[in-house]
């Protein structure tokens, strides 16, 4: 098993037709992620790489049974996109697109979670189950099927970690990378419930980072909710105040925000923090008795 | 993005939300003259993009056209946090009998825009927000409701008990929420909103940042843009794909990604180094990329060893390689450069490198150490 996306994953790319779009559609069907459309204004009837393209989501939806969706698209349009996938009934979306307005992902929220629409990111390198499906432009060489969950808030920090924990023998059931922007989809708290609830998921690894209070909630919600190891890095420790490093931190929620914070309200919780990505391995064993 | 006091005020006025008379000014002679105009006492306000300017001594209050000469004259030019005064605003002085606090901005968490107010606006806020965060209520906005005039009374008479001042407020709440939304805005706040002696709302102050992702949509904030020294730096990376910025320390760093950019950063401190900059070089794979990434490094002058890490995703490092190659080609680096690549193609990008004869190790914590040991 796995968390959100498996075998049973039918895929839509939305900007298929794009770059981006085209390169990883490629990608995704070379390990094995079934993808059935894509979606494309004005290029219906063309296909990519085999596959169909259609004008709009409720087309694809109809003609190929689509569940869940991945977003290429300009971040211009990118809102719209979402709404229009769950509009059709897709019940997963995943925004990779970079630049995306905040307001515009304040206006979607209300309508996805009215429709049931699950959402990931924008600014996300999307997700990977390893030996089930690539939903996401993650390098799938570094992956290896196991228990260990993943999320995180940056792309390749993510990499850096899952590189770590396959070097060390330890596999994934599910890496998530969240995104990076103030206001994003599913977050950890969800994440950390669908991990708890995941057979296969035996470890969860936490990657926070500075800037908004995600982490402190976090931390509270694992000591309510969750019974499985977690362990955590927390990126940007030595980043000076003020400064926005590629991703937004939020400006809300005084007294909270700084690494040395979300470390205390981790371990005030029995989560350890490592000091490098490449110590969380050794802690993984030490908790699971490997 | 961030825009100064007058120009925040400028965009409220335009809503027809109340501000103080004021004039903007970039001599002591226009000071001078903006000072008679207005009437005494008047207050003297440093432009900058940056807070605290009160603390550092960047406001002074005018009684007399002495006392205004002697303001601009002590403001204009005057140094705080880095940013050189240029110009000043001269503002009719208010007198109030209280000071409210008023603002919006998002909330991840409610993925909403939030209402904060407070009995207890001014220069303390901050310490309020800290030492007493019940005094700053939150009203998150519905997104499809918008900031009906129900949730508009709810904010009102919380914060004012007289309903002259409540109905004043509600309109004013409304347009600042229409002024938000009007101008992708990150934050619009009036800190602080005084209660004038004659019973009226009335902004004394007014700070606005926006959106960087909306700017796009928004050719007339954008217009507004001063980038200062720094940011001219960050805004010319931006440009090339690039995310910069600079740091006081002295190994360079390239690396891609701002979250692997960040544990870059942590990992030299970690080994008691001082990282000279952030940068992020972002996620597509052209080599003219590190080009731009290596002279930007190499602008600053404290540099004295460079630190290279890629964890390849979309960037693939056969890429980066032929970048680096073609950079030392360029440039004539006479520091040492210390390269640390993994993931999509590293096995090509070593290649690459291993012929050029550039120091190449496996793991962050060695490119890290081997960086400190070198600078």
């Amino acid at each position: 098993m796995s968390i959100l996306v498996n075998k049973n994953t039918k895929l839509l790319v939305q900007g298929i037709t794009g770059r981006d779009g085209g390169f990883h559609t490629q990608k995704m069907i070379d390990y094995g992620t079934n993808v059935v459309g894509g979606v494309s204004p004005g290029k219906g009837g063309q296909e990519v790489h085999g596959v169909p393209v259609f004008n709009t989501v409720a087309d694809a939806v109809k003609k190929t049974g689509a569940n869940t969706s991945i977003i290429f698209v300009p971040a211009a349009y990118a809102a719209d996109a979402a709404l229009e996938a769950s509009e059709a009934g897709v019940a997963l979306v995943i925004i990779i697109s970079e630049g995306v307005p905040t307001l515009d992902m304040v206006r979607i929220t209300p309508y996805l979670k009215k429709n049931g629409t699950k959402l990931i990111g924008a600014n996300c390198p999307g997700l990977m189950s390893p030996g089930e499906a690539l939903v996401g432009i993650l390098p799938v060489s570094i992956f290896k099927k196991g228990n260990i969950g993943l999320m995180s808030r940056s792309g390749t920090l993510t990499y850096e970690m899952v590189y770590q924990l396959t070097s060390s023998g330890l596999g994934q059931s599910t890496c998530v990378g969240i995104g990076g922007d103030p206001v994003a989809g599913l977050y950890y708290e969800e994440l950390l419930q669908m991990f708890q609830d995941d057979p296969d998921t035996h470890a969860i690894v936490l990657m926070g980072e500075i800037g908004g209070d995600a982490e402190e909630r976090a931390a509270e919600y694992i000591r309510k909710h969750v019974t499985k190891p977690v362990v955590s890095f927390i990126a940007g420790q030595t980043a000076p105040p003020g400064k926005r490093m590629g991703h937004a931190g939020a400006i809300i929620s005084s007294g909270t925000g700084t690494a040395a914070e979300k470390i205390a309200a981790f371990e005030s919780v029995g989560v350890q923090v490592a000091k490098q990505p490449s110590e969380i391995p050794g802690m993984l064993k030490k908790l699971l008795n490997l | 993005m961030k825009i100064h006091e007058y120009q925040a005020k400028e965009i409220l006025a335009r809503y027809e939300i109340p501000v103080t008379k004021e004039v903007l000014c970039y001599t002591v002679a226009e000071v001078k003259a903006a000072a008679e105009k207005l009437g005494y006492p008047c207050v003297v306000k440093a432009q900058v993009l940056t807070g605290g300017r009160g603390k550092a001594g960047g406001v002074k209050l005018a009684r007399t056209l002495a006392d205004a000469t002697a303001a601009a004259e002590a403001i204009l030019g005057m140094d705080i946090k880095g940013f050189i005064v240029e110009k000043v605003l001269v503002a009719q002085g208010v007198s109030f009998v209280n000071e409210i606090y008023a603002g919006l901005t998002i909330d991840r968490n409610t993925k909403s825009v939030v209402f904060m107010a407070s009995r207890e606006g001014g220069v303390e806020i901050e310490e309020v927000a800290k030492d007493n965060p019940d005094a700053i209520l939150k009203f998150a906005i519905d997104p499809d409701l918008g900031i009906t005039p129900f949730v508009a009374r709810k904010i009102a008479y919380a914060l004012f008990d007289d309903s002259k001042l409540a109905n004043q407020a509600v309109v004013m709440f409304q347009k600042l929420y229409q002024v938000f939304l009007d101008t992708d805005a990150s934050l619009v706040e009036i800190n602080p909103l005084v209660i004038t002696s004659d019973g009226n709302l009335l902004a004394l102050d007014g700070k606005m940042t926006f959106d960087d992702n909306a700017l796009f949509r928004q050719p007339e904030i954008l217009a507004l843009n001063e980038p200062d020294e720094d940011e001219i730096k960050e805004l010319y990376a931006k440009d090339k794909g690039l995310s910069y910025i600079r740091l006081d320390g002295n190994i360079g760093c390239m690396v891609n990604g701002a979250g692997l950019a960040m544990a870059t950063m942590d990992m030299i401190k970690l080994y008691g180094g001082e990282p000279a900059n952030f940068l992020d070089i972002g996620g597509s794979s052209n080599p003219q990329k590190v080009v731009d990434a290596m002279n930007l490094i190499l602008s600053d002058k404290n540099v004295k060893v460079v630190m290279i890490n890629i964890f390849g995703g979309i960037t693939r490092c056969d890429d980066v390689a032929k970048g680096l190659i073609s950079a030392l080609e360029q440039i004539k680096v006479k520091i040492p450069i210390v390269i640390r690549l993994s993931g999509t193609n590293s096995k090509e990008g070593l290649e690459i490198l291993k012929n050029a004869n550039l120091p190449i190790v496996e793991t962050m914590s060695e490119a890290a150490q081997m960086a400190i040991s070198l600078a």
